[in-house]
């Protein structure tokens, strides 16, 4: 007769794949690629960061010094501690603990709404400081000279989309870390199968490592900081 | 090929470790270190990110090794569009433009 190990890791074993692990590595690798394909979706807003900045090293420099730097440097404190809870939920979930994966994820997702409230909070100071590109931009640019004080727009331009699609990332981590985290209430995964949480987590370390270098890149480039 | 569990312990060292990697890339902001500035603030991002790869997502610990093979691929992808791109932008007005 089975074990009853057995009975839950065949029961979750999909009939396309030989046996849990090769489903385990499937999904692995499966989620990997996808992370690429993000690699590469960020890699072309970073090559218009790097030539703009070649161009233009005083704008970024000037639209650097109007970042919140103490604001990003929370949110930092915040995506780096919510990475960590993410890697011991997955660490919960092997070892079959999956209340405390549950928890541990949801802890994550309240970290997320932090995040996103802090840049809200730094949407709305740039908007009233005059910092959103286009028509309503009113930034004091007399100390810029120049194709500059147009380049100066096109930071914060980079700014947005960037920290905009980060935030993007951030949200839909969060949509999925609830699901994750309800199913893992409900007992769906145990210490054979939590293929789900496992590439669920890659994915929000994922958004931790864009910013990682969102934020010396957006954030430091300025030596005076308010 | 057994899933890997990493110790509890390493999380949290990991997580120490990148916390003062931050610590450092904020302080040495305020820092004017020249050209070198940014250098060593994407240098210090580098190491944390090799952490955040290595530790958190387990890429030390991963036996199946076509998965170290698409990271390096998406990795080295991005250089040829960051290094393409700058011969170009680099070099204008260096080389002059035939029929200019």
């Amino acid at each position: 007769m089975a074990s009853s190990t057995e009975v839950v890791a065949q029961h979750s074993l999909q009939h396309h794949f030989k046996d849990m692990e090769q489903q385990r590595e499937s999904s692995n690798l499966g989620m990997w690629l996808f992370l690429v394909t993000e690699i590469m979706f960020f890699g072309g807003l970073f090559t218009a960061y790097l030539i703009y900045r070649l161009l233009h090293p005083g704008a970024f420099e000037f639209g650097s010094e109007h970042m919140e730097f103490w604001l990003g440097t929370i949110n930092t404190v915040i995506l780096l501690c919510s990475s960590l809870t993410v890697a011991l939920s997955v660490h919960a979930a092997q070892l079959g603990h999956t209340k405390v994966t549950a928890i541990l994820l949801i802890i994550t997702v309240l970290m997320g709404f932090g995040f996103l409230g802090i840049k809200a909070v730094e949407y709305h100071n740039h908007w009233v400081e005059g910092s959103f590109p286009g028509p309503f931009w009113h930034m004091d640019t007399s100390t810029l000279r120049g194709d500059d004080v147009n380049a100066a727009q096109l930071f914060f331009f980079i700014y947005f989309v960037m920290t905009g699609l980060h935030a993007l990332h951030v949200i839909i981590g969060m949509v999925l870390l609830s699901f994750i985290a309800f199913f893992a209430w409900r007992g769906r995964y145990t210490r054979e199968y939590h293929n789900p949480v496992h590439v669920s987590g890659l994915y929000w370390h994922f958004v931790d490592l864009v910013w990682i270098f969102l934020y010396p890149l957006l954030y430091l480039i300025a030596h005076k900081h308010a | 090929m057994k899933e890997h569990i990493i110790p509890r312990k390493t999380y949290f060292i990991v997580w120490a470790a990148l916390m003062s990697l931050m610590v450092l890339t904020a302080v040495l902001s305020r820092v004017n270190l020249g050209d070198w500035s940014t250098v060593i603030a994407l240098g210090i991002a580098a190491i944390k990110a090799l952490l955040v790869l290595l530790f958190f997502m387990h890429l030390r610990y991963e036996d199946y090794k076509l998965t170290a093979v698409v990271l390096f691929a998406g990795i080295f992808w991005m250089s040829i569009l960051f290094v393409l791109s700058l011969t170009d932008y680099l070099t204008r007005g260096v080389t002059g433009t035939p029929g200019h």
